[in-house]
């Protein structure tokens, strides 16, 4: 308890580097506690009850980092992340529409099509992936370790606004080491329907709509012009497919596919995975809320000879 | 006339990366999955060994490969085997395929400021019985896959699997579908054709290629009694099989 308040009692990134390198420098530490041997759900780097991170022992770890992973300062560093995104998620009369894109970016490789960019903390959260891959899986796996625990001391589920706000104040005391992530925490609890945009910045903001990422521009560019609080179900998931496919078809770093969930009273549900490119052709199926026909492509050149753009 | 000494600000860059190129491979079946990478290991034009393995068994059912710097990948899969060992010694078992891989999440993760510049791929059997492949970043994000290459020829590698596993860009003829999961002699031709193609147009690839093959309980040989230069790794009689199968590749 000690390590947690001394933990929150301070902010800067250079107390914290010393404080993790008076911790430890690597995992040696690990090998002399009890802690080690069982199972750890995972987590076994939190014997000390929080995370503890190997650290440069350099004048500015944070440099140091940045030198060798930053692909934007520095194109020849050697290890590549993987980036971009487009992310969608708005509340309406039935609850929270959540829509992200499948692609994950290492500099201009596609690193991977089918990535999750969805994380189901529980039956009645989820969170949204932007940023930097790495930093939003763990540190969301980690949040719903901690929706878990909440749960069993507190006999009651924990609130959107609590789980983001323990995920921003998480983020918070890490700032300026490197982190990069933007995410919505969406949920139902007894509130009704909410979300909240966390950025590893310090942001904290609840609202009805938020668009995160790379082709967030493009995807507010059409959810904007057809969101209105009294949309159907099937109304709200076209919308939120036709944005993740406009983000989809102007933004490089966002494509192949696109991961729709929507979020009730009694929990998210899977809606459907929809190929960008075929919403493009043929459009999204036989899915609830389609017309049957292509986002883009007969539009464009229906009455033309030919065409492709 | 006298001058000043100038003295400029003396400048230390702590840089203990480098990059030994080669590739890794991992297909996964039905049933079974292969899990592959070259033996060379290379420094910009220097080739330091012909034999470096880069695939490393972790339990009866799940091998690791790793790619980057190897001396951090060496490092890594000492540290992964070690907290392996410790799991067998509180639980008397090994540790299941999808804990190992959230494990390794966790590790890498451990190194987010200081970060391992490995890409792992692990692949082997799910407590289900089905083949499985985790592919990761260097600082631990992760994903399961049916195929993933990475290293220096992955830009080479992975299309050739995008289009041949996953049928990216084929036509299934009509009144056909593609098949789900290929056969275990299908997938070692790929992974082959994708090792020799690899060394022919990338400098960092070649000398050797090492191919581990899991084999879920019970499940036939399928035809890897008929390959030749197999090698049985089985510990236990009645569990889960492993073989390796080595080739040599072009030293030029």
């Amino acid at each position: 308890m000690h390590s947690f308040i001394s933990r929150f009692s301070q902010t800067s990134a250079q107390s914290e580097f010393h404080r993790a390198q008076a911790f430890t420098t690597d995992e040696g530490d690990l090998a002399s506690s009890d802690a080690a041997w069982g199972s750890q759900a995972g987590f076994g780097n939190l014997s000390h009850g929080i995370p503890t991170f190997a650290i440069p022992e350099v004048a500015d770890p944070s440099a140091f980092l940045r030198l060798h992973t930053n692909d934007s300062e520095n194109p020849d560093c050697r290890i590549k992340m993987n980036h971009g995104t487009t992310t969608l998620a708005f509340c309406f009369q039935g609850g929270v529409i959540v829509a992200v894109d499948s692609r994950a970016t290492a500099g201009s490789y596609i690193a991977s099509g089918t990535v999750k960019k969805v994380i189901e903390i529980n039956p009645y959260l989820l969170s949204t992936v932007a940023g930097t891959a790495a930093d939003c899986q763990y540190w969301e796996t980690y949040l719903g370790m901690h929706c878990r625990l909440h749960e069993l001391r507190n006999g009651e589920r924990i609130s959107v606004a609590a789980a983001s706000k323990y995920l921003s104040n998480l983020v918070y005391s890490y700032k300026g080491m490197g982190l990069g992530m933007g995410t919505m925490i969406c949920g139902w609890d007894k509130t009704g329907p909410s979300i909240y945009y966390v950025d590893s910045d310090g942001s904290r903001l609840k609202g009805n709509l938020f668009s995160v990422g790379s082709g967030s521009t493009h995807a507010y560019g059409v959810v904007d012009q057809g969101y209105h609080w009294d949309l159907s179900a099937p109304e709200a998931y076209e919308l939120a497919r036709r944005s993740i496919y406009a983000a989809g078809h102007r933004d490089a770093y966002t494509g192949n596919s696109c991961n729709l969930y929507h979020v009730e009273e009694g929990g998210w549900r899977f809606i459907g995975n929809y190929d960008i490119s075929k919403m493009h052709y043929e459009g999204p199926g036989d899915a609830l809320g389609a017309d049957g026909t292509g986002y883009g492509y007969d539009i464009r050149v229906k009455g033309h000879s030919s065409g492709d753009n | 006339m006298s001058r000043t000494p100038v003295s400029l600000p003396q400048q230390h860059q702590f840089n203990p990366y480098s990059e030994n190129g080669g590739t890794i491979l991992a297909i996964a079946g039905a049933n079974f999955s292969v899990i592959a990478g070259d033996t060379r290991q290379s420094e910009g034009y220097n080739i330091q060994t012909r034999y470096a393995p880069k695939v490393f068994r972790l339990t009866d059912k799940a091998v690791l490969a790793t790619n980057g710097f190897a001396a951090d990948g060496n490092m890594f899969v000492k540290k992964v085997r070690q907290r392996l060992e410790w799991y067998r010694h509180a639980h008397a078992r090994d540790m299941s395929l999808h804990a190992i891989a959230r494990l390794i999440q966790t590790m890498l993760y451990q190194r987010r400021f200081f970060p391992y510049y490995v890409y792992n791929i692990l692949g082997g059997i799910e407590d289900d019985g089905s083949g499985a492949v985790y592919s990761f970043d260097p600082v631990g994000s992760y994903e399961r896959e049916t195929c993933r290459a990475a290293g220096a020829a992955s830009s080479l590698v992975q299309p050739f699997l995008d289009n041949q596993i996953y049928f990216k860009n084929q036509t299934a003829p009509p009144g056909s579908a593609h098949p789900t999961h290929l056969p275990l002699a299908h997938v070692l031709s790929l992974v082959i054709d994708s090792f020799t193609s690899a060394t022919e147009r990338h400098i960092e690839v070649g000398d050797g290629l090492e191919m581990y093959v899991v084999l879920a309980k019970g499940s036939p040989l399928q035809g890897l009694d008929t390959i030749h230069g197999v090698t049985e790794l089985t510990n236990i009689p009645g569990g889960e099989r492993m073989f390796v199968i080595r080739r040599s590749l072009k030293r030029d």
